[in-house]
């Protein structure tokens, strides 16, 4: 991908800032998700929770079905490939969705590599734990990156986890002197042009949303406040006691984060949230979070 | 000096505001009801048009606006805010509906359909003024009293009334401030820059927009 077409890929992703992209399963869904105040919709097969539950190998979704929701939609659709996996990404593109998201969600196709987004015109969304792996991602030609978080928890305890430890190294990166980045790039594994371009621009040069466990208003508005510039809900919605009036609420609260008034608004009367997970529950074998390096 | 205010509720607010201020004007986000008074324009920002107007249902600001816009408030829309002032929306609904022009919503395709181009628009610079189109409506019809500024290939990409600006395009990711100029001189506002001056910012570029969000 050239230099400008990389450009209008990170300024899509900026003109998603403050939104809140969904997770659906069905056209109904995407119906339900675009009324709600969706910025984008994530075409899937199953969301992350009954990935979870029904385990097996999970893969890109059936074109088909992604084809049907973007007729049905005037908002982004994204999909999902499996890390490493660039044949579906070719399909995805050829398919033409708005964005694709190198996922640890499906089940990794390459355990070595990451696919290089560089040969793509179509942009990548892809998800870290810290900074070494978002700086990783935007080197292999990322234009927007997420927490990893845990997906189909329900549980937001990872994401924060994630998000902090970014943030944690950015400061550290943006009060460094200079000469010191080379060793910090080092140990962490920062490409060093990057971590340059962190250190000068306190923040990383991509839009940075939250993702992996989010399920109330709350878990949204919080993930805002710690500094991100939007929010992925997976199965948080669709697995909710009341989806359409539970998006909406977590539109209102990531719009208007800082006001405890309208969070605390948003929050009443929703029905039951998606049933969380312990992540300590969580067999080794099945952290999500762990794909991917 | 009067105030220009961004519709912060979701969008690329902050490119707006970084390229207000480098014109010299002062630029303020605004969300709640009472920030709409006492602003020379408002800007509504490129972002996702459904979610933006549910919104501005949601929280009572549409009604401000339509006030404001009756004592003089001048608006600008980008993509998303131009279909939010188009009178008619083809297959939706129209939410502010403040000047009588006709919008395809997403009308280039998907992403991979985003372009950029260049063009000279007399009455906004002298110079050519660099564009970006992401994910873009078109406007396929305007009004008698609305003039069209940019007719592209069988559509019209920037038009405005006395009152209202549209642009499908997005001005705020460009170095150019020339259109962010022409909107300060609508609301009666002096833009440090002058017209004999080019109007790209050389010192732009674009992760000009982190500055605003730095941790």
């Amino acid at each position: 991908m050239d230099k400008k077409r990389y450009e209008l890929n990170v300024q899509l992703a900026q003109m998603l800032k403050g939104g809140v992209i969904m997770d659906v399963v069905s056209v109904e869904h995407a119906k339900i998700a675009e009324e709600s105040g969706a910025v984008a919709v994530m075409a899937l097969e199953r969301v992350p929770s009954d990935i979870r539950k029904e385990g097996g190998v999970a893969r890109m979704s059936d074109p088909g079905l992604i084809a049907q929701i973007k007729e049905a939609v005037s908002i982004p659709v994204m999909a999902k490939a499996r890390i490493g996996h660039f044949v579906e990404a070719q399909i995805l593109e050829a398919l033409k969705v708005d964005y694709i998201d190198e996922s640890e969600v499906l089940t990794p196709a390459d355990e070595e590599c990451h696919i290089d987004k560089t040969r793509f015109a179509i942009p990548f969304v892809c998800g870290a734990r810290n900074l070494g792996e978002a700086l990783r991602r935007i080197a292999e030609g990322a234009a927007m990156i997420r927490t990893k978080g845990e997906a189909g928890t329900g549980n937001v305890v990872e994401a924060v986890r994630h998000i902090r430890t970014v943030n944690k190294e950015i400061r550290q990166l943006a009060n460094m002197p200079v000469e010191e980045v080379t060793g910090f790039a080092k140990a962490n594994g920062f490409p060093y042009e990057l971590a340059l371009q962190v250190r000068e621009l306190g923040r990383l040069p991509v839009v940075n949303f939250a993702a992996g466990g989010i399920a109330t208003p709350a878990d949204a508005a919080l993930m805002m406040q710690l500094g991100c510039d939007g929010v992925f809900v997976g199965s948080g919605i669709f697995k909710a006691e009341n989806p359409a009036k539970r998006a909406e609420a977590i539109v209102k609260a990531t719009a208007y984060y800082n006001d405890p008034a309208k969070v605390l608004e948003a929050s009443m009367g929703l029905g039951s949230a998606m049933p969380g997970i312990e992540i300590s529950d969580i067999p080794e074998a099945q952290i999500l979070a762990k794909r991917g390096w | 000096m009067g105030t220009i205010g961004v519709l912060d509720l979701q969008g690329d607010v902050v490119e707006h505001l970084d390229h207000l201020d480098r014109l010299g004007i002062a630029g303020i986000r605004v969300k709640e009801p009472a920030d709409f008074t006492h602003l020379a324009g408002l800007i509504i920002p490129g972002g996702e048009s459904t979610c933006l107007s549910r919104l501005l249902n949601i929280f009572g600001i549409r009604e401000v606006i339509l006030q404001e816009f009756q004592r003089g408030l001048k608006l600008w829309g980008t993509c998303a805010g131009a279909i939010l002032l188009a009178g008619k929306v083809i297959g939706g609904s129209s939410c502010l509906g403040l000047i009588d022009i006709e919008v395809q919503k997403n009308a280039f395709g998907s992403q991979l359909d985003s372009f950029t181009s260049e063009v000279t628009i007399p009455r906004v610079a002298r110079q050519p003024i660099p564009l970006t189109f992401i994910r873009s409506p078109k406007i396929i019809r305007v009004g008698r009293d609305v003039d069209v500024l940019l007719r592209q290939r069988g559509y019209i990409a920037a038009a405005e009334s006395p009152g209202v600006l549209v642009t499908v395009f997005h001005p705020e990711l460009t170095p150019s401030l020339a259109f962010h100029r022409h909107f300060a001189l609508k609301c009666g506002l002096n833009p440090s820059v002058d017209e004999e001056l080019s109007m790209i910012d050389p010192t732009w570029d674009t992760r000009s927009w982190t500055r605003y969000t730095r941790l």
